[in-house]
């Protein structure tokens, strides 16, 4: 089985690029070049040389001895709530600008849902000197706003996306269409593992970095570089797909996707889209969605920004359809009480997206040998409002 | 078997008028009503969008009007029906235009066929890739004598234009600028090279030109260039404030081609 894409842009039936006449040059144009430009040494100096002295990596894989305890499990955090402007976002934003760079792009736009993306965004556009424009949901500019005036500091515009429910899917229609309207001097630092290919694929490859980093240092740690599970918040599956990536030839090792089930998966409103979806096309991709039969989005709901998005990437939806990775979720609830409860255990606050991944390890029974890698892939800053508003600490 | 779209440009060599409106807005049954509205004030071609809750290559106007037949309950199977409705009374071409998925999730076999079978002529997806078209559709397209029109935009490389062209039935649809839909004020003249380059091209296929045609002028003088013009925006525009549809369709359409 294979589970990374493939010649022509396709995960089994999911990718592809279902998109409107007007992008397909810039798209075209992506697809042409991002392999040789990225796989060059020239890139590759520049980008791991600002991963390791501007982003801070590599991420400590961090020995949980509290949490262990408590799951009964040998539990590794895998500490991208380290990373330069707080979570595992950066690592893309920064692959994708050194490319924009190599393709003669001058400004940058991009969408965010919790703002971290956002954030990621407007800093490597500082770094870089280029024009940054940031499509945000407004209901999310209100939940986030830390990070909306940590995206004006670094001197990006933030628009407002005032169509649909005003979150992450919205934003991203507003990108596009941006797009549409600025065809050669812009590139689309997407934020996640979805759009039209190659993005996917150039995402999941900017992000590998972290599950290269936790094989070398699980080698160092205890001698093998094989855990025995990886969990991972699944949003569109940006994070989830780095700390996949280098073990999905490895069918010993238990991958596990943890989707937002909002208020619970048969409430009406979540945003478990395996459990929800059905195949569809948004953005740019097959994927997996939340849909009608009618084939309209449904609107999704979380707590967390990040994860409130209708679907999920196509190589996670065939990563679903093939077994490969297991897919669970947890609710507003049972995220909000493992984010507080690793601030007590551990002395790490995380963002609300990663708590839903540690909110899952009570639905597994472990061996106290198993070694079990979170990915922690944000700090909880810019949820202290979110925190605070849910009380109960 | 004969089809609408292609008599018509075998007939009619310019100014040919394609109108375009979203099902089911402003009211959920006005579909047909705006049908028999345009076909008695002269248009040439009516094109009606299949709603869609996320349209990305659409400005507010038609994003709007998307929203409105939704939420007054439109969905592609109700569109068949009305289409039905549409057909005992009006004979021009009639082009059905919408995004994949809703069409994915009818089933794009069935879909071609039901559409088909109800007298649709041709459709329109914007987001249908090429190469999936001429893979798995464009047989059953042709044994169904049903059009399938692609987008190019300024741009399109003159290889791809050829390569739209020669997969095309019907015309080709040139959207005038780079930009999502939406009325605008007259064309540029980097936008009327664009015109005198695609007729340079001397394509199988004519082509109409669509996106920010607003009035008898930009109308006029997109027609100089093409076998005619496709108007939507500033169409929902009218629908939206429109006191007596079948009244102001009619003025409307009256007023673009003088
Ligand atoms: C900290 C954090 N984790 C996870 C996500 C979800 O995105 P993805 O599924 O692409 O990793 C986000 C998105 O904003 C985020 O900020």
């Amino acid at each position: 089985m294979k589970y990374t894409v493939d010649q022509r842009g396709y995960y089994g039936q999911f990718g592809g690029a279902y998109i409107p006449e007007m992008l397909y040059p810039n798209v075209e144009e992506l697809r042409n070049k991002y392999l040789q430009i990225i796989q060059s040494d020239d890139f590759k100096k520049e980008f791991q040389d600002l991963l390791k002295n501007y982003v801070g990596r590599p991420t400590p894989l961090y020995h949980a001895a509290r949490m262990s305890e408590k799951y009964g499990a040998k539990i590794y955090l895998k500490r991208e709530d380290l990373c330069h402007t707080g979570a595992h976002k950066v690592n893309n934003t920064i692959g994708q600008i050194l490319l924009a760079k190599r393709l003669g792009k001058e400004k940058i736009i991009a969408e965010t849902g919790a703002g971290q993306h956002g954030v990621a965004t407007a800093t490597v556009c500082a770094l870089m000197g280029m024009e940054c424009v940031v499509y945000m949901g407004k209901v999310d500019m209100e939940r986030q706003r830390p990070n909306v005036e940590r995206m004006r500091i670094l001197g990006a515009k933030v628009v407002p996306a005032l169509s649909g429910s005003m979150t992450l899917k919205d934003a991203t229609n507003e990108a596009l269409r941006h797009w549409i309207n600025n065809p050669t001097d812009t590139h689309y630092i997407i934020g996640s593992v979805v759009g039209p290919h190659p993005y996917p694929d150039m995402v999941a490859r900017f992000q590998s970095v972290i599950s290269e980093e936790m094989k070398k240092q699980l080698q160092e740690e205890i001698g093998n570089p094989f855990p025995d599970y990886v969990f991972a918040c699944v949003g569109g599956g940006s994070n989830a797909a780095g700390a996949f990536y280098h073990f999905l030839d490895d069918e010993h090792v238990n991958l596990v996707g943890v989707e937002a089930a909002g208020k619970g998966v048969d409430s009406g409103e979540s945003a478990a889209t395996t459990a929800l979806g059905k195949v569809g096309v948004l953005h740019g991709s097959k994927m997996l969605l939340m849909q009608t039969e009618d084939g309209q989005v449904v609107e999704p709901h979380s707590i967390s920004a990040g994860l409130d998005y209708p679907g999920i990437g196509p190589m996670h939806a065939h990563l679903f359809e093939t077994g490969r990775v297991k897919f669970v979720s947890a609710t507003d609830d049972e995220a909000m009480k493992a984010g507080i409860e690793l601030g007590k255990l551990e002395g790490i606050i995380p963002a609300i997206e990663s708590a839903h991944a540690l909110a899952a390890l009570n639905q597994f029974e472990f061996d106290k040998d198993d070694v079990v890698v979170v990915n922690l892939s944000g700090r909880g800053d810019k949820d202290l409002e979110t925190y605070i508003r849910w009380g109960k600490y | 078997m004969k089809n609408r779209i292609t008599e018509l440009f075998a007939k009619k060599k310019g100014n040919i008028l394609n109108v375009y409106y979203t099902a089911g807005f402003p009211a959920l049954n006005d579909t047909v009503r705006i049908a028999q509205a345009l076909e008695k004030a002269g248009a040439d071609i009516i094109e009606i969008g299949i709603p869609f809750s996320d349209p990305v290559a659409d400005g507010p106007t038609i994003q709007e009007s998307n929203k409105i037949a939704l939420d007054n309950g439109m969905t592609l199977h109700l569109l068949l029906e009305q289409v039905k409705e549409i057909r005992k009374t009006v004979s021009l071409p009639i082009i059905l235009m919408g995004y994949i998925n809703p069409v994915i999730q009818y089933g794009v076999e069935k879909f071609a066929k039901d559409a088909s079978a109800l007298g649709v002529d041709g459709v329109i997806i914007p987001d249908l890739p090429l190469h999936e078209f001429e893979e798995q559709y464009k047989a059953l397209f042709k044994s169904l004598n049903l059009c399938n029109t692609f987008l190019i935009s300024p741009t399109t490389s003159e290889e791809r234009i050829r390569k739209i062209d020669a997969a095309t039935e019907g015309f080709i649809y040139a959207v005038s600028a780079s930009s999502i839909t939406g009325a605008k004020g007259d064309f540029s003249s980097e936008q009327v090279q664009y015109f005198e380059r695609l007729q340079n091209l001397k394509l199988k296929n004519p082509f109409l030109i669509g996106f920010g045609i607003s009035n008898h002028s930009t109308f006029a003088k997109a027609s100089q260039y093409s076998a005619g013009a496709i108007v939507g925006s500033a169409f929902i525009n009218l629908l939206r404030e429109a006191k007596d549809i079948s009244a102001d369709v009619d003025a409307f359409v009256k007023s673009l081609k003088k």
